[in-house]
């Protein structure tokens, strides 16, 4: 059985298709990215998995569980903008996940209590880097800074699935890169399973297990709103690491490299969900 | 250099800003010695000298019929009705603002009574005040609520609905419930909004507490310049005024000093008035 199940899940607005016949089964521990063009679902699809939208049509289970109504614990998420909390400093942002668990009523904890929490979360400051930045607000973070926050900030309840919106789309190249470091440590150290959206298919190649690709079946221009998108790729990677170490390491002789390239774009590979019939 | 974006040094801004205030107060002055150079007993614009031994014998000397010192029992009435309003409307605000910002269904139930009521002229609704509340505080006070209230809450129910989306779904996958949703996420974001709400509210609840006052009261800022209108007492109105706008200048001040004090966060972005 696998951990996420999408069975024929259809969304439509007020008889607007937006999905269409999603089917798709991913294993627990996957790293999958998700692109397509602008307006093709993607972000639907994933606002689905946690429960923000529900589906019109079809079922979704994760661990073989129907999705509750609302989004739980079990499943972090984080956005490109409003990710962190903009009135609590980068520590209470963290804590805060540990006050809602400790004070039913007000979800707020005062001296020492509270003191505590801040020493367990010290470990995470260092790791994410913001040590000397965990009394400011997220308004005085830099853009790779506040992410890094909200990554943190989505695993402290150790959800099993952790689903990425276009995470790193406003960050620069070179802060992007670091953050793909921390999140593919992250996802290899807690085994968690990851859904991602993102506009960049270098980044989608870079970081996923598994690649899918939201696409419209059809492409009628005098009628927009004939079809709603669905899966149309669904590519298997190689572990990233691996792949990319493999490359800087051993040099690789061409034919090797090209029997690479084929596996990762052979016609096999290749599955058409939507479209096989 | 473009003049809409040039930089000014502190001493040129602190000296621009105090010549309007120079240039009424010269105006006034000479207007004043022009009629009283015809005049001696003119009544319409003492001097400013009269008008400050005037000041100056209401604020030290009591009062030969009640022995009060005037200027301050009337500030201290007036602040009174004006502060218990304001708490009302704001208590009033917070609460049926994050209902109707907050609760899809309070929203529909409530926002549009809101809104019809706050265009009530809350005037009209005075005669009604005194008839059922008496001459008394109590109805001053809710003449400072009706006319304040409604659109604070307007402005709380607004500042909750602006709160991201992303922001309650993110607190539900960290495991907020729904009472501490209200008091982590949105109560705390909605406080230097109130802070504002309450300068905004303050502007009209200056002008209803002086109607209530000037219509039926013992004292209090707007009682005096209404009752010693019958004797063209200039030289207590004028003060008065100004007495009466340095403390609504005061109040605005110290709520936007202590909006930045208390939420740093809010006031970290662009420049604020």
């Amino acid at each position: 059985m696998s951990f996420v199940e999408v069975n024929d899940v259809a969304v439509s607005y007020e008889n607007f298709p937006v999905l269409q016949h999603v089917n798709l089964e991913v294993a627990e521990g996957a790293f999958v990215t998700i692109v397509g063009s602008s307006g093709c679902g993607k972000s639907t699809f994933l606002r689905l998995l946690l429960s923000q939208e529900e589906p019109t049509a079809g079922s979704i289970r994760i661990a073989g569980v129907h999705l509750p109504p609302r989004p739980t614990p079990d499943r972090g998420i984080v956005f490109q903008r409003y990710s962190v909390f903009p009135h609590l400093t980068v520590t209470d942002n963290l804590i805060l996940p540990l006050e809602f668990e400790h004070s039913a009523v007000f979800g707020r904890l005062f001296g020492s209590a509270r003191q505590k929490l801040r020493e367990q979360v010290e470990t995470i400051l260092q790791r994410i880097g913001l040590t000397d930045a965990r009394h400011r607000y997220p308004a005085q973070l830099s853009g790779g800074m506040q992410q890094r926050l909200a990554i943190a900030q989505a695993l402290l309840k150790r959800p099993r699935l952790l689903l990425l919106d276009e995470p790193f789309g406003a960050l620069d190249p070179g802060i992007r890169r670091d953050m793909h470091e921390l999140l593919l440590g992250l996802w290899q150290e807690t085994g968690m399973t990851v859904f991602m959206v993102t506009h960049d298919i270098a980044e989608a190649f870079k970081l996923g297990t598994r690649l899918i690709v939201f696409d419209k079946m059809r492409h009628d221009p005098g009628n927009s709103s004939a079809a709603g998108a669905t899966i149309t790729y669904d590519l298997p990677l190689r572990r990233p690491t691996t792949f990319v170490d493999e490359f800087a390491r051993t040099s690789i002789s061409a034919a090797a490299t090209l029997d690479a390239s084929v596996s990762i774009l052979s016609k096999d590979a290749l599955t058409t969900p939507g479209v096989e019939q | 250099m473009n003049a809409a974006k040039s930089r000014i040094s502190p001493w040129a801004r602190l000296s621009l800003g105090v010549l309007p205030f120079l240039l009424l107060v010269l105006a006034y002055a000479v207007g004043s010695h022009v009629r009283r150079a015809a005049n001696p007993a003119d009544k319409l614009l003492p001097s400013l000298d009269t008008m400050a031994q005037t000041f100056w014998r209401m604020a030290t000397e009591p009062d030969q019929r009640s022995g009060d010192l005037l200027l301050w029992s009337d500030t201290a009435v007036s602040l009174a009705r004006l502060g218990s309003g304001i708490l009302i409307s704001a208590s009033i605000a917070v609460g049926v603002g994050v209902l109707i910002g907050y609760l899809p269904r309070a929203r529909a139930m409530l926002a549009p009574f809101v809104a019809a009521i706050s265009l009530i002229p809350p005037i009209t609704i005075l005669p009604i005040l005194f008839i059922v509340f008496g001459l008394g505080e109590l109805s001053k006070v809710m003449l400072i609520v009706v006319g304040t209230a409604p659109i604070m809450t307007r402005s709380l129910a607004q500042a909750v609905m602006d709160i991201p989306d992303e922001q309650i779904i993110k607190a539900e996958t960290l495991g907020a419930n729904g009472i501490q949703m209200v008091i982590r996420v949105v109560l705390p974001q909605i406080w230097p909004k109130l802070f504002t709400a309450i300068r905004l509210g303050l502007v009209p609840a200056w002008i209803f507490l002086i109607s209530a006052e000037a219509i039926a009261s013992t004292g209090g800022l707007g009682y005096r310049i209404f009752l010693v209108r019958r004797y063209l007492a200039m030289d207590v109105i004028l003060p008065y005024v100004a007495w009466i706008t340095l403390l609504a200048y005061t109040l605005d001040r110290i709520f936007y000093l202590l909006s930045r004090r208390l939420f740093r966060w809010a006031h970290l972005e662009g420049e604020s008035l």
